[in-house]
C-alpha cells in the first residue's frame, strides 16, 4: 500500500486521484481530501453507520474502508444523489415525512435507502429494517424513517410550504430541511479551515488519583509538529460550571483527576503529529487512590471527599412538604412502597463533540456544536478572564444535543489555545473520548411510598431520591431542584414529603439529559401506581385517571392549575386503545403454546416547561432591511427538534408573511439575542412567545408606517413591501428608511420570560409557569425462558397546548420513545467498559415498534397560539410504561432499569422459588 | 511476510475499530488485493471460502442447505454495510468469543488452510482458534481459504442469535447446529456448537451422540439436557451473567434443533 501512484476511483460522478496513504480511511479521504463532508464520522468503528456510503452500488462504512480498497470503483456520497439538478425520491420523501431531525445520521441512512431501493422496487418494512439497521439514528425514533424509505418506492413531491397565515399547525417542512438531505449542513467538524492546528486532549485513565506533570520538553523536540503543550497552568481561570457560584469542574486537571476521562492535558499541534503522540509518551505520573463508586459509599460514615470544600460528598439537597405524611399514611386503605433504580445514561448524540476557534485581535471566536450559546460565551470568556463581549459563540449546526451539549466541551481548550497560539485550532472528540469525557444521566436510588384509600384516591406520597452527580456539580442542583417538584407524579396529592440528594462520586459528571431526573423518579411513581390499584383491585388506568391533575387543582408545591392540563383528555384518548390491548393480552396468553407472554402498561407523566423557579427569557429580534430582506435573528438553537422552523412559523403568522420570507441568522452571539438554552423543553414556549411579541412588535411598526389598521394585510415581494387594507394596496418606501444594526429599517423585538416564583424550604411556590402531561401505553411481548422483551406497539397521548408542527411534535414524542425504551431495556453506561457504540446499545430501527401519537391541545393562555414544550414529555413515561407491562406479562415487578435479559430472567427464576 | 511482521487487512471491520483516535503506522498487508481469495468454490470433497469472500458473498451465493445456519448467521453480522465488507476469514481470525460466524463453521467441521512461503497446512478449526483472540496462524503464516467438507443431501444447518438489541449486536448467546439425516428421516451426524460460553466457541460432542438415531420431528429438542453443555464455561459481563448464559444456551440449543425439526 504504497502511496503513489494513488488511488483512482470514480467519487460523486468524477474521477479522482487521491495520493493519501493506502490504508487511510476513505471517510477522511472523502472529506479532508475532496471536501465531502456530508460523510459523517460518528464512530469510526463501523458501529452507527453515520458515513456510509455506496461503493459500487452497495452501502459501505467510509471509516473502515481503506482508501486502497475504493481504487477503480465508483463511490458514492449524499453529495451525489442529485442527479440533473433534482434530489432523489429518498431525499424528498425525507423532507415531507420529516424523517431528518438533527440530520447527522440522513446521510447514512439515505445511502442505505438507496442502496435497497435500487434493488428492490416494492421493499417490505422487514426489508427496509434490514437495509438500515446498520445506521443509527438517536432522534426520530426510526419510524418517520421507515415511513420515508417505504413512501420513496413510489412518485414523491415536495411539500408544499404552508399558504401565508396558515403555517402554525401545519406539517410544514423543515426550514433546514433541503441542507439536511443533501449534506449541505455543516456540523462542529465540518467547517475547520485546513490550517487549523489541532487539539487533542489527553485523560485520565485512572476514577481517581493524584498527579505530577513532567517536564515537556523532550516531547515536543521529539515531536517538531507538536507546537505547545496546555496544561492547569495555561488556564487563566481554571474552573466551570452551569451555576454561577459553582465553577468546580477544571478545563484542565489540576493535581488531582476525579473520574476516568478527565481532561489532564491538551496537546496543540499538527493534526497527525497529535493523533500520534501516544498517552504514554506523554510524561504524566499518577498515583491512583481507591475511588468513590456510588451514591451508597458516597454517603457512607468516613467516605473519602470528592471534592475537599464538600463535606459529606453532598453537592446539594431538595426537599418538599404539604400536609400531614405521617397521619395520611396511618389512615390508608392501602400502601404501596418500593425502591427503584437506574444507572448512568449516555446522550450517544451520534456526532461527537466538535469545534474550533480562532483569534481576532483581542476576541476569539469559536465555532462549535452546542446547546447553549449564550452560557458558552459567558463560560469561555469567565475561563480565559475575558469580558463576554471578546467571546462570539457561532453555533454549527447540532448533530443531536438530549442536553449533552449544554455543558462545556471543546469550547474552553479551542478558545485558550487559539488565543495563546494567535492560530485556529480545532478539536473533534473520537467516540470513545466523547463518552469517557461528557455528562451521563444520574443514576437515581428512589425509596417511595404511596398511600391511597378505599377508592384509589392519593392520599400521600413520601419520596427520598439519591441521586449520583458525578465528579462535579454540572447539572447536579437542577436534578435536585427539579425532581421534589415532579416526584408524586402528574396526581393530586395532598400530604407530600419528597426529598433528593445529589452526591459526588469519582464517576463522570451527570448533567442535563432529556427530563433532568424526572424520567427516574416516573419509574418509582408509576410502579406505586401500579402496585396500588393491584392492591385495591382498581385498572391501572382508572387509578391514575381518578387522581390526575385538573384545572382548579393545586400541585404537592402549592400552585393552582389556572389552565392547560390534558392528564385527563390524554388518558381519555388512550382508553379505548388500553382496554383493547389488555383484551388483546388476555386472548393472546390463553391461546397461544409457546414462552411468550404478552403484557399491557401504562406510565403518567407531567412536566414543568422551563427553569425550574429561574428567570430564563428569550429575547428574539426580527428586522426588515431596507432592501425588503426580512431576517429572523434566533438565538434558540435548533439542535433537532425543530425550534428553527416552528418559531419561524409563529414568526410567520404572526406577521403575516410566508415561512419562504424568513432569512435565518441562528445562535450567532454577536447576531442574535440570547434566547436561553436549548433546554427544559422551553424553546417552542419561552422563545416561541419572544418571537410571537417580536413580530407583533415589527407588524405594528409597519402598519403604522403604512397608517393602516391592525387587520392590514402584508406582502413582501421582490424586496418591496406592500400593505392591503379595503382592497387598496400601498407599498411602504422602504429604501427611505435609515438603516441601523445589521442594515436593517425596522426592527421588531419581543421578550418572554414565564412568570415563576422562588420555591420556599418546603419547595412551595410556583416553579414552572406551565405543565406538559401526557400518558403512553406500552404492548409488549416476553419471552419467559430468555427473559427478553419485544416491545409490539406504543401508544402516547400528550398534551401540548398546540401542535405548531404535528409532524416535528409527533417526531418529538417518537424519539423521546426510543430514548425511554433504551433507558428500560439496554442502556448502561459503565466507565472503562462501554465507552462505545457496541458495547454501549441504544435501540436500532429494529428495536423501536410502531408508534401511534394522539395529539392532544388543551392550549396554554401564556404560550404562543397555546403551545407548551414536548421535548423531554416524550421521553418520560415510556419507561414506566414498559416496566407495567413486563409486570403485567411476567408478573414480577423489576426495580432496576435497564431490564436486560439476564435481569429478568433472574427475575422470573426467584419469583417462580 | 516472511521478513517482517505485516497487519493482515480484509474487509476492515475489525482493524479500524481496533484503531480509534490513533495514527496507523503499522505495515498492512491488504488480502483483498490478491486475486483469487474472493468466492466460494466447490472442490471434490469441500467447499472452498475464499479468504476475502464476504459475510454478503455468502448470503448471495448459491449453496446447499447445509450452509443455511452460515448464511444466518451471515445476515446477524453487524449490519449491511459490515456484511458487505466484512469476510468470514476475518471473522475466524479476529478469534472473538462471540464471533458468529465461528459456531456456524464449527458445527460444519470446518478447516482453515494457511500458506506460507514454507509450505500450505490445514488445521481444523477447533485447533486454529486457540483462545480469545488467540489462533495458531504464524506471523509468516496467512489463511487463504477456509474448507468446509460437503456432505450428503440430508445434510443442514440452523443457527440462532440472542442479542439485547435487534441489529449490530454482539452476541449473548449464539447456537449453530447441522443436521446429517438419512434416507430413513433420522439424524446419522449432528454438529452443535456454541459461541460467546466460552473463550472459544464449543461443540457439545454429548448432545451430537445423543441426537444420533433420532427422527428429525418435532419434540428433538427434548433430547437436550443440561450436562450436555459441559463444555461451555461461560463467564459474567456486560452483555450477561455466567449463569444467564449457560441457561440461555440451554434454552437456545433445545429451539433450535425443534425449528429444525418444525422445518423438516
Amino acid at each position: 500500500m504504497s502511496a503513489a501512484p494513488g488511488h483512482r476511483f470514480m467519487l460523486n460522478g468524477k474521477i479522482v486521484t487521491s495520493h493519501a496513504a493506502g490504508v487511510a480511511r476513505l471517510a477522511d479521504v472523502m472529506r479532508d481530501e475532496f471536501g465531502f463532508t456530508g460523510v459523517k464520522i460518528g464512530c469510526n468503528a463501523g458501529d452507527c453507520g453515520a458515513c456510509t456510503v455506496l461503493i459500487d452500488g452497495r452501502q459501505a462504512c467510509a471509516c473502515l474502508t481503506p482508501v486502497a480498497q475504493a481504487a477503480g470503483k465508483v463511490v458514492v456520497s449524499v453529495e451525489g444523489l442529485i442527479g440533473h439538478g433534482t434530489m432523489s425520491r429518498v431525499q424528498r420523501a425525507f423532507i415531507s415525512h420529516g424523517a431528518a431531525q438533527c440530520g447527522i445520521c440522513t446521510p447514512g441512512m439515505l445511502m442505505a435507502a438507496t442502496d435497497l431501493l435500487a434493488v428492490r422496487d416494492d421493499p417490505t418494512d422487514a426489508e427496509i429494517m434490514d437495509a438500515i439497521g446498520g445506521v443509527l439514528c438517536r432522534c426520530t425514533g426510526y419510524r418517520k424513517i421507515v415511513e420515508a424509505v417505504r413512501a420513496a418506492c413510489g412518485e414523491v413531491g415536495l411539500p408544499q410550504p404552508p399558504a401565508t397565515g396558515h403555517a402554525v399547525g401545519a406539517a410544514a417542512p423543515r426550514v433546514d430541511a433541503i441542507a439536511k438531505v443533501t449534506g449541505e449542513e455543516r456540523y462542529g467538524a465540518d467547517g475547520i479551515p485546513a490550517e487549523a492546528l489541532w487539539l487533542r486532549v489527553v485523560r485520565s485513565p485512572h476514577a481517581r488519583a493524584t498527579l505530577r506533570l513532567g517536564s515537556f520538553d523532550a516531547l515536543l523536540r521529539t515531536y517538531p509538529g507538536l507546537v505547545r503543550v496546555l496544561t492547569a497552568a495555561d488556564v487563566p481561570m481554571n474552573g466551570f460550571g452551569i451555576y454561577p457560584e459553582i465553577k468546580d469542574q477544571p478545563v484542565l486537571a489540576d493535581g488531582q483527576v476525579r473520574y476516568r476521562g478527565e481532561a489532564v492535558v491538551a496537546l496543540v499541534g499538527e493534526r497527525r503529529t497529535v493523533e500520534a503522540i501516544p498517552d504514554s509518551a506523554v510524561p504524566i505520573e499518577y498515583v491512583p487512590e481507591t475511588p468513590v463508586i456510588g451514591t451508597a459509599a458516597a454517603a457512607a460514615e468516613g467516605a473519602p471527599l470528592v471534592q475537599a470544600d464538600r463535606p459529606g460528598n453532598l453537592l446539594i439537597a431538595g426537599h418538599l412538604q404539604c400536609g400531614d405524611v405521617a397521619g395520611a399514611m396511618a389512615g390508608a386503605a392501602a400502601v404501596a412502597e418500593g425502591w427503584t433504580e437506574t444507572g448512568f445514561v449516555e446522550h450517544a448524540y451520534i456526532e461527537p463533540e466538535a469545534g474550533w476557534a480562532r483569534r481576532v485581535g483581542d476576541r476569539v471566536e469559536v465555532y462549535v456544536t452546542t446547546q447553549s450559546p449564550g452560557m458558552d460565551r459567558e463560560e469561555t470568556a469567565s475561563v480565559l478572564r475575558l469580558r463576554p463581549d471578546q467571546v462570539r459563540i457561532v453555533p454549527t449546526a447540532c448533530g443531536g444535543g438530549f442536553g449533552g451539549k449544554l455543558d462545556l466541551s471543546v469550547q474552553p481548550l479551542i478558545a485558550l489555545a487559539a488565543w495563546l497560539t494567535d492560530r485556529p485550532v480545532a478539536c473533534v472528540y473520537t467516540r470513545p473520548e466523547s463518552m469517557a469525557a461528557s455528562t451521563k444521566r444520574h443514576p437515581a436510588r428512589i425509596r417511595t411510598r404511596f398511600a391511597a384509600d378505599r377508592d384509589g384516591h392519593l392520599l400521600a406520597a413520601e419520596i427520598d431520591a439519591d441521586f449520583n452527580t458525578g465528579a462535579y456539580a454540572s447539572w447536579g442542583p437542577t436534578v435536585a431542584n427539579r425532581v421534589p417538584v415532579h416526584a408524586m407524579g402528574p396526581y393530586r396529592v395532598p400530604n407530600v414529603r419528597a426529598d433528593s440528594r445529589a452526591l459526588l462520586t469519582n464517576e463522570p459528571p451527570a448533567g442535563a439529559f432529556r427530563g433532568f431526573g424526572v424520567p427516574q423518579a416516573a419509574i418509582a411513581h408509576e410502579a406505586m401506581m401500579d402496585d396500588l390499584a393491584e392492591r385495591l383491585g382498581l385498572d391501572r388506568l382508572e387509578i391514575r385517571r381518578r387522581n390526575a391533575l385538573r384545572i382548579g387543582d393545586r400541585t404537592a408545591s402549592g400552585q393552582l392549575l389556572e389552565a392547560s392540563a390534558g392528564l385527563t383528555s390524554c388518558l381519555n384518548a388512550i382508553h379505548p386503545r388500553w382496554l383493547d390491548a389488555l383484551d388483546e393480552a388476555a386472548a393472546f396468553n390463553t391461546t397461544a403454546a409457546g414462552p411468550r407472554r404478552r403484557g399491557v402498561g401504562i406510565g403518567c407523566m407531567w412536566y414543568g416547561i422551563g427553569n425550574t423557579s429561574m428567570s430564563n427569557p428569550s429575547v428574539m429580534r426580527i428586522g426588515l432591511g431596507a432592501d425588503g430582506t426580512l431576517t429572523f435573528y434566533n438565538g434558540a438553537v435548533d439542535i433537532g427538534q425543530g425550534s428553527s422552523t416552528i418559531l419561524t412559523q409563529i414568526a410567520a403568522d404572526t406577521l403575516g408573511l410566508p415561512m419562504a420570507a424568513f432569512r435565518m441568522v441562528m445562535g450567532d452571539t454577536d447576531r442574535t439575542a440570547d434566547a436561553g438554552k436549548t433546554s427544559a423543553s422551553r424553546q417552542t414556549f419561552v422563545s416561541g412567545k419572544a418571537v410571537e411579541l417580536a413580530a407583533l412588535d415589527l407588524r405594528r411598526q409597519i402598519l403604522r408606517r403604512a397608517n393602516v389598521g391592525s387587520a392590514a394585510r402584508l406582502y413582501l415581494k421582490d424586496g418591496r413591501l406592500g400593505v392591503e387594507e379595503g382592497g387598496i394596496l400601498r407599498e411602504l418606501d422602504l429604501p427611505s428608511l435609515a438603516e441601523g444594526r445589521d442594515g436593517d429599517a425596522l426592527v421588531g423585538e419581543g421578550r418572554f420570560d414565564p412568570p415563576t416564583t422562588p420555591l420556599d424550604g418546603n419547595g412551595q411556590g410556583v416553579p414552572y409557569a406551565t405543565y406538559a402531561f401526557a400518558a403512553q401505553i406500552a404492548v409488549l411481548d416476553v419471552d419467559i425462558e430468555l427473559g427478553t422483551v419485544h416491545p409490539l406497539r406504543i401508544v402516547a397521548a400528550h398534551d401540548v397546548g398546540r401542535a405548531i408542527n404535528p409532524q416535528q411534535v409527533e417526531g418529538q414524542i417518537e424519539g423521546g420513545i426510543a430514548q425511554g425504551l433504551g433507558l428500560a431495556l439496554m442502556e448502561e453506561y459503565i466507565p472503562g467498559r462501554t465507552e462505545n457504540l457496541h458495547d454501549y446499545l441504544i435501540p436500532t430501527v429494529g428495536d423501536v415498534p410502531p408508534i401511534e401519537v394522539l395529539l392532544i391541545e388543551d392550549a396554554e393562555p401564556l404560550g404562543p397560539f397555546g403551545a407548551k414544550g414536548v421535548g423531554e414529555p416524550g421521553l418520560v413515561p415510556t419507561a414506566p410504561a414498559i416496566l407495567g407491562a413486563i409486570r403485567h406479562a411476567a408478573g414480577v415487578r423489576i426495580d432496576k432499569v435497564p431490564v436486560l435479559p439476564h435481569r429478568l430472567r433472574a427475575a422470573l427464576l426467584a419469583a417462580r422459588r | 511476510m516472511a521478513e517482517r511482521p505485516l497487519v493482515v487487512l480484509a474487509g476492515g471491520t475489525d482493524f479500524y475499530p481496533a484503531r480509534v483516535g490513533r495514527a496507523i503506522e503499522e505495515d498492512v498487508l491488504d488480502v483483498t488485493g490478491i486475486a483469487g481469495l474472493r468466492g466460494i468454490a466447490a472442490e471434490a470433497d469441500h467447499w472452498r471460502i475464499g479468504a476475502a469472500t464476504t459475510w454478503t458473498d455468502v448470503i448471495e451465493a448459491e449453496l446447499p442447505p447445509l450452509f443455511a445456519g452460515v448464511k444466518r448467521a451471515a445476515r446477524e453480522v453487524g449490519g449491511v454495510q459490515i456484511q458487505n465488507a466484512g469476510t468470514v476469514a476475518g471473522n475466524i481470525c479476529n478469534a472473538s468469543p462471540a464471533a458468529d460466524g465461528v459456531p456456524a463453521l464449527l458445527a460444519l467441521e470446518a478447516s482453515v488452510e494457511l500458506r506460507s512461503q514454507r509450505g500450505a497446512r490445514i488445521l481444523p478449526l477447533g485447533e486454529f482458534l486457540r483462545g480469545n483472540r488467540q489462533t495458531a496462524r504464524g506471523g509468516d503464516e496467512l489463511v487463504v481459504a477456509i474448507r468446509v467438507p460437503r456432505r450428503g443431501e440430508g445434510s443442514r444447518s440452523h443457527f440462532v442469535k440472542l442479542g439485547a438489541r435487534r441489529y449490530l449486536v454482539i452476541s449473548v448467546v449464539s447456537v449453530a447446529l447441522r443436521l446429517d439425516v438419512d434416507d430413513a428421516g433420522r439424524i446419522a451426524a449432528a454438529g452443535i456448537a456454541i459461541g460467546a460460553c466460552s473463550a472459544v466457541p464449543q461443540r457439545l460432542p454429548a448432545l451430537e451422540a445423543a441426537l444420533l438415531g433420532n427422527p428429525l420431528k418435532p419434540g428433538l429438542g427434548d433430547v437436550v439436557e443440561a450436562d450436555h453443555l459441559a463444555p461451555l464455561a461461560p463467564i459474567d459481563d456486560i452483555r450477561g451473567s455466567a449463569n444467564y448464559r449457560h441457561d440461555a444456551a440451554l434454552t437456545l440449543v433445545k429451539r433450535g434443533l425443534d425449528e429444525m425439526a418444525a422445518a423438516a
